[in-house]
């Protein structure tokens, strides 16, 4: 069968290789299948697009491999913060993965993406490997901001992805001044801010909101709606909770974010008018498992029936599988096969992190200035480090 | 509002019109191409113009001055935001990535004519009129700047910025370290602050002191209008995140600067007045305070050597270290208030470095710790005034 050796070929990727797969361009021997997004589009001053949406069953697998090769890595962070190899906050993904997949499929590596603490897996997608990041998390060397970051701060300069922000609501301003930078350079490009239902009531946003749509530049404001603000209910932060609407002059347009074929639809759309016509709003309705981070156990403010219950009714994963399975395109072991190679791939990726090195003790001063200037000095005992004072 | 603000009286009428400030060297960057005019620190000209007859004086004139004196020297004569106007001008000529965005910076012009005339050469993409929402055009210049713009960030007056104090403390000061230095943040964020005329607490704040603890920011004061275009260039042409204090009263300074192209280095503080008794530190507006104190220093018999530091972070720890050397006694001179300022900084710096070379106490006179007040001889009293520094030094000296 034409699937399986599809499927062959994916497991048969060189083990070192850790990146996502890319999806294939469509042309040629695969076939298109055509799939209705769970539900329709709702718009705010816009004409929705349409509920059809194309896909290839390499694209579909290539969703299905992704998708769990996020949910392990988050898993897999879990673990690792429960037996304190990664310390402070760790803010996980899990749950909302079909945004970041969905996203990725839309757009090319030139268009950007900021978004805030919860980062993990958009820098997957965006292009980081699973060492980078595990080694981030654990501070070592190899981590993509070498371990000075944390797991607030992953970036990925070289595939526009512009972080990784721990001030809620202050990456949506600095994605505007992407867009505003990607229109002043004539790119023809996009940039996707991307906040939470918490972030969406802060000030900011509308200031960044309204010089946007002044200078109609092609930003694309992706509220990923999880319903809860750290511990605060959607209902009890917002008196309007119909964030796509919230830009009032801005379009906006409501999307079901456990559905990566939506995510997709939506976010394809978002570019096209964005480049035209200047900012929309994007709201992602998901949802996440794990509590606001490793520190909150997530079920004070809402039930466990609530969080099982979304998890099997709406699961992006679960999702794909089915589609999978009743397209054909995979049978049931090809996938768990798929899903053990993604958990292999998740710990030997854990093994080589947890084998690098802590940074460098002069790496303290470095980055601080670009062609640092002194910003060492004295400690306390005065005779180990000698003052370069600033 | 915006024209009260521009109708803040000349500093000219404070200060006698005859006194002259002694040479301002400009040390040469490293790398620059022979046609920038050097001024070597000991006063020798190099490059293309050798020979010429450079004056690099700061001269505080009344509006009176004859012009037809002027015609025969060198350079030209204008007013500290013109000097600031022709930096900038010159930076966005020469690279066009440069872009100023702030309030009414565009058509109005800017509310102090630094950036008069610049929006309709550039157009409205690289001169760009803000809304009222520093927090986001900051973070949005922020933004742009990582990924290659450089923007010049306008606070209409420097106590707006604190409206911005996430995005220039969070983003500004340490996108580059978090980053692992993926991220470079080519911004300039500047705006007049500094006590002025009556202007009320909230528009006399003085920034200097709340921004120096931010990791990654460099913080540069101008004081004439030779090194508010200098340092202007020096800035935009920096790819750290620079914030250039500009004062409100300082705007009108006239001075006579060179044709010639040149740019000023950041980290560098200049020698106003050389000297042997006492090492007097200062920056900004105080600067002519202090040299107002100087001259009835002189006549009592002292001989205080004056630095301005220009640069607050990092201090130029070479300059001010060799002047303790020779002086052993340092006064410092600010503007911003005795609580955390940067005087506080600055005499932690030299107690670090220099206390075998200190004869005396380091002293250090900086504004009240209160909002400013409204009334006249109440804002005069919140200030360093030259009476008070003619007194400390006399202490110092004893």
């Amino acid at each position: 069968m034409a699937a399986s050796a599809v499927v062959r070929r994916l497991s048969s990727a060189p083990l070192r290789d850790h990146r996502l797969l890319r999806p294939f361009s469509s042309t040629g021997s695969e076939s298109t299948i055509t799939v209705e997004t769970s539900v329709p589009f709702t718009g705010h001053k816009i004409n929705p697009p349409s509920r059809s949406v194309e896909t290839t069953p390499v694209e579909l697998l290539s969703f299905f491999r992704d998708m769990s090769l996020m949910r392990r890595m988050e898993i897999a962070a879990d673990s690792l913060y429960k037996s304190k190899l990664i310390r402070g906050f760790c803010h996980l993904y899990d749950g909302q993965e079909s945004i970041a997949i969905g996203l990725e499929a839309a757009i090319t590596k030139k268009d950007a993406i900021i978004t805030a603490y919860r980062d993990h897996c958009i820098c997957l997608g965006r292009g980081g490997t699973l060492v980078e990041s595990f080694a981030e998390l654990m501070g070592r060397r190899a981590g993509c901001s070498k371990g000075k970051g944390g797991s607030m701060h992953f970036y990925k300069k070289e595939s526009g992805f512009f972080g990784g922000h721990g001030i809620v609501g202050a990456q949506v301003p600095l994605g505007c001044g992407l867009a505003f930078a990607q229109k002043y350079l004539k790119e023809g490009t996009v940039s996707f801010a991307l906040y939470g239902d918490g972030a969406a009531n802060q000030g900011q946003l509308f200031e960044a909101l309204n010089i946007s749509a002044l200078w109609d530049l092609p930003a694309i404001l992706v509220c990923e709606n999880n319903h809860y603000g750290m511990g605060t209910a959607e209902w009890r932060s917002s008196k309007s909770p119909a964030y796509y609407k919230r830009g009032d002059y801005v379009p906006g347009l409501k999307v079901d974010g456990m559905d990566v074929l939506a995510v997709k639809q939506a976010s394809k759309f978002a570019k096209e008018y964005a480049l035209k016509n200047g900012p929309i709003i994007l709201e992602m309705d998901t949802y996440r498992y794990h509590g606001h981070s490793m520190s909150d156990p997530g079920s004070t403010y809402r039930t466990r029936d609530e969080i099982s219950g979304v998890r099997q009714e709406r699961d992006p994963i679960e999702r794909i599988r089915k589609l999978l399975l009743s397209h054909e395109i995979a049978t049931v072991s090809d996938l768990k096969d798929i899903e053990k190679e993604v958990r292999r791939e998740v710990e030997e990726a854990i093994a080589q992190a947890k084998e690098n090195l802590m940074p460098d003790p002069s790496e303290l001063f470095t980055n601080v200035y670009v062609k640092g200037f002194g910003v060492e000095s004295f400690g306390a005992d005065r005779k180990e480090v000698k003052a370069i004072l600033p | 509002m915006a024209a009260s603000l521009q109708s803040a009286v000349f500093l000219s009428n404070r200060i006698d019109p005859h006194r002259r400030l002694f040479a301002s060297p400009a040390r040469s960057l490293p790398g620059t191409k022979g046609s920038i005019l050097v001024v070597r620190s000991d006063g020798r000209i190099s490059g293309r113009l050798s020979g010429r007859n450079l004056i690099t004086n700061a001269v505080a004139t009344k509006a009176d001055t004859p012009t037809s004196s002027t015609d025969s020297k060198p350079g030209h004569e204008l007013l500290l935001f013109e000097a600031l106007r022709e930096g900038l001008e010159e930076e966005m000529d020469r690279d066009p990535r440069v872009c100023v965005m702030g309030e009414d910076v565009g058509h109005y012009g800017g509310s102090y004519k630094v950036t008069k005339g610049l929006a309709p050469k550039y157009g409205d993409l690289r001169v760009l009129d803000t809304p009222i929402a520093e927090n986001s055009f900051t973070g949005m210049g922020i933004g742009a700047a990582m990924t290659g713009l450089r923007p010049v960030i306008e606070g209409m007056n420097m106590g707006f910025l604190l409206l911005a104090y996430n995005q220039i403390s969070n983003n500004c000061g340490m996108l580059h370290y978090t980053s692992g230095g993926q991220f470079k943040i080519p911004v300039v964020i500047r705006g007049p602050g500094g006590v002025g005329r009556q202007l009320g607490a909230e528009h006399s704040q003085r920034l200097e002191s709340y921004f120096q603890s931010i990791p990654g920011l460099q913080m540069v004061a101008c004081s004439t209008p030779y090194n508010a275009k200098g340092l202007m260039k020096a800035a935009i042409r920096s790819d750290n995140p620079v914030v250039l204090f500009e004062h409100v009263l300082l705007y009108n300074l006239k001075e006579r600067i060179p044709d010639e192209e040149y740019v000023l280095c950041l980290e560098e503080a200049e020698m106003v007045r050389p000297g042997e008794h006492v090492t007097i530190l200062t920056y900004s507006r105080m600067r002519y305070h202090v040299m107002q104190a100087a001259k009835t220093l002189v006549n009592k018999g002292y001989d205080p050597e004056v630095i301005d530091i220009r640069s607050l972070k990092p201090f130029d720890l070479y300059t001010i270290g060799n002047s303790v050397k020779k002086t052993h006694r340092v006064l410092i001179v600010e503007e911003c208030m005795r609580t955390g300022g940067i005087g506080s900084s600055l005499r932690a710096a030299i107690i670090d470095n220099f206390w075998d070379y200190l004869d005396a106490p380091i002293m250090c006179l900086s504004s009240q710790d209160v909002p400013t007040p409204y009334a006249g001889t109440l804002e005069e009293w919140t200030v360093v005034q030259p009476a008070q520094i003619v007194a400390a030094v006399e202490q110092l000296c004893q």
